[in-house]
């Protein structure tokens, strides 16, 4: 009995020294850390950012010669669990960045763990946070003002001159009215109302015969996802004759099943990879944003359908461009490393992904510019270029 | 606001409230039997909106599953009593009623998940799915915990109520299904006002269904039982009734009820796995009007709900749940004023 427990106890011992000496053989290796809603409310959107991470890695998986890898957790939509990953993340596996995740509050929950533990964050969401605060984080989504910026103009090419806002009655809903009265009157067009409702709302009719009252020459829509149709559908129901515009938070495949007829025409600002083949060649995204797609139905046996699983693919490219200089300077896995590869991204210029082109200072999180927008409309349930 | 205004979100409070008039029948049942205020009503509707939903994209709703799984567990309930008891002779029969019954609906469900089915089967098939929801949870659940205190039901309702919530989200995913509406016909009053077929629809229906209500209640043997197990539950053992059979029928006619109105909003509203919780919610301010107990005050509450409801979502959007809620205060404090104080403990001796 005794010497069975000794060979255990060596076999274990031994175990357990070899895989110390494959580490250290890895250790050289990058390391991404990726938390990321595989279940949970937000998990229709975590799963994609999940499977274009995969598609990346499939994409380009070294740099230099070294080896790249991915470790994936799973954070069940809620905040706490991921900046619990975050810190397992940089721990345990001593990765080189993190990235993340599919809601805003648990990305910056992440966020506050890289700069504790100075990793750096790519965030793949807007990150709402003070960059002077907080020098370890950025984010490869544009930010809300860039796109509601490109509805505003396509407005006023439309010669709208009043418009009445119906949205979330949350921070979302917040985000776009304020972006919008932001730019509403440079372009001189009047916001005529400011009408909320909640997510889990059965009916927008009160608030949409409020505005149809007013006679606006359009409507704005602040939602997101599938509650987000409910003003197009109310619209419809009324009879409205103007146009209705939405924001990014609605390319989304579910918001179309749901809105049907009723989105019919419906124009939004979006990233150009949603409308990558219908882009004019030239365009700096296209190239990528196609070999994105072959990839992607490569990896994942599926075309995309969405907007997140590109976040993914960004981020990713953002990072093997910052770690190649990085490199040159520290070794990966090392504390050296990481502010190497902080400094290097935030030295990021002209990066182009499939989003966007990306060029990162210090001081700001966001590294787009008006090249990261395009407006898209919606016929018979396809998103359509609307140059 | 206009007159042409006010008509429009009347129609639309009114055909709210039909909703949570249904909705509040099945509390009021379901209370006034067991003392069991239903929290899982609504996620029944949600649960048979979104099996229809899943239906119609050619999908086999998981809702049979679960269905399945739950007669498994009732009838696992049932035999275990049985043997304990020593009544092994009545095994078959309980195979029979907890097994092969709620075994129907599922098999038909699963004949109709198929492309080309009629719209009209697919509906009947939906809301028959989901009829053996409530019984056999009350079966597995709530009979055995019959005679604890009203205070011990709601949260085991209540923790109901999230496990089939989580199940909901498990089964149909976080995102939100609209069905094809049952009809698209629009009938003009007058200029330019015009009702939907849907409204029309959902009012009929509560019409209908509260007149079936009255007259199974006056007229027929099972709708006496029902009330005199809701007026004193001893004194109806005395006479012969059985609560757990009562109870049983009170529990599948709330459930008949949820399915309905699963059926019927879904076209209108976008249901998601946990909107059943909000309307659930809403016909509770209603039944609470009716005091739990009076069908013709829950269906005038109903009403004044949706109405509210609806004005109050003109008059600030963002406030409207608030506006609803907040008619629970004066009706509450009307009723804490006239109600005698009896204690409700004393009537649950030894029963």
């Amino acid at each position: 009995m005794k010497s069975l427990m000794q060979i255990l106890t060596r076999g274990t011992l031994a175990a357990a020294l070899t895989a110390c000496g494959i580490a250290s053989a890895f250790a050289a290796d990058l390391k991404v850390g990726l938390s990321v809603s595989l279940s949970g409310p937000n998990s229709s959107l975590g799963v994609p950012y999940a499977k274009g991470m995969q598609a990346a890695l499939a994409y380009k998986g070294e740099v230099n010669g070294r080896k790249i890898q991915l470790v994936v957790l799973d954070d069940g939509s809620d905040p706490t669990t991921a900046g619990r990953n975050a810190r397992k993340l940089i721990e345990e596996e001593k990765v080189d960045v993190l990235m993340g995740t599919s809601g805003v509050p648990a990305a910056i929950a992440m966020a506050q763990v890289g700069k504790e533990a100075k990793t750096p964050m790519i965030g793949l969401t807007p990150i709402l946070l003070d960059p002077n605060e907080n020098p370890w984080v950025m984010t490869v989504a544009q930010p809300t003002q860039l796109m509601i910026d490109a509805v505003v103009e396509r407005m006023k090419r439309n010669n709208v001159k009043t418009v009445g806002y119906i949205g979330f009655s949350d921070a979302w809903g917040d985000l776009v009215y304020d972006a919008l009265m932001k730019a509403a009157p440079g372009a001189g067009i009047k916001v005529v109302s400011n009408e909320r409702y909640a997510r889990a709302d059965a009916s927008v009719t009160g608030q949409v015969l409020k505005i149809v009252a007013l006679r606006p020459d359009a409507v704005m829509t602040g939602g997101a996802g599938t509650p987000g149709a409910l003003p197009f559908l109310a619209l419809q129901e009324r009879g409205f004759k103007g146009g209705v515009y939405g924001q990014h938070g609605l390319i989304n495949p579910d918001f179309v099943r749901v809105v049907g007829a009723a989105g019919q025409n419906a124009l939004m600002p979006t990233g150009p990879v949603i409308v990558a083949e219908q882009l004019p060649d030239n365009y700096p995204t296209k190239k990528i944003a196609t070999d994105f797609r072959a990839v992607f139905q490569k990896v994942n046996n599926a075309p995309t359908s969405d907007a997140f699983s590109a976040y993914s693919f960004d981020g990713w490219l953002v990072f093997v461009d910052a770690a190649s200089r990085a490199m040159k300077k520290a070794e990966p896995g090392t504390p050296e490393f990481r502010v190497a590869l902080r400094d290097a991204i935030f030295s990021t210029k002209e990066v182009v992904g499939t989003h966007g082109v990306y060029t990162f200072k210090p001081g700001s999180l966001y590294g787009v510019d008006e090249r990261a927008r395009v407006i898209v409309k919606l016929d018979n349930g396809q998103w359509k270029l609307a140059p | 606001m206009t007159w042409d205004v006010a008509l429009i979100l009347l129609t639309d409070g009114l055909a709210n409230g039909a909703v949570y008039l249904l909705a509040g029948l099945g509390l009021v049942l379901i209370f006034s039997v067991t003392r069991v205020v239903f929290v899982p009503f609504g996620d029944i509707a949600a649960f048979a909106a979104l099996s229809l939903a899943a239906f119609e994209t050619d999908r086999v709703p998981p809702t049979i599953g679960m269905v399945a799984v739950l007669a498994a567990l009732a009838l696992a309930t049932e035999i275990g009593s049985l043997l304990r008891r020593g009544e092994a002779a009545r095994i078959p029969k309980a195979v029979l009623m907890w097994g092969v019954l709620p075994a129907i609906p599922c098999v038909l469900a699963w004949l109709a998940a198929r492309p080309g089915v009629p719209v009209a089967v697919h509906i009947a098939v939906a809301v028959l799915l989901v009829v053996p929801i409530a019984p056999l949870l009350a079966r597995v659940v709530f009979q055995p915990i019959a005679d604890a205190s009203v205070l011990v039901l709601l949260i085991v309702s209540l923790a109901l109520h999230f496990l089939l919530s989580g199940l909901g989200l498990l089964f149909f995913g976080p995102e939100g299904s609209r069905t094809t509406p049952l009809t698209s016909a629009v009938f003009t009053l007058g200029d330019g006002f015009t009702v939907s077929g849907q409204v029309v629809l959902m009012v009929g229906a509560a019409v209908v269904l509260s007149g079936l209500f009255f007259l199974v209640f006056e007229r027929t043997v099972a709708g006496k039982a029902l009330r005199a197990t809701a007026v004193n539950r001893v004194g109806a053992r005395l006479v012969g009734i059985r609560p757990v059979r009562t109870a049983l029928l009170a529990y599948g006619c709330a459930s008949l009820l949820a399915g309905l109105i699963g059926v019927l909003i879904a076209p209108v509203t976008t249901m998601y796995y946990d909107s059943g919780f909000i309307i659930g919610l809403k016909a509770f301010v209603a039944a609470i009007i009716g005091g739990l107990v009076s069908y013709p005050m829950t269906a005038i509450g109903a009403l004044a709900v949706g109405v509210v409801e609806s004005f109050a979502s003109f008059w600030s959007g963002a406030l409207k749940d608030v506006i609803v809620f907040s008619l629970l205060i004066p009706v509450l404090m009307l009723r804490s004023f006239m109600a005698t104080h009896a204690e409700e403990e004393e009537d649950e001796v030894d029963q």
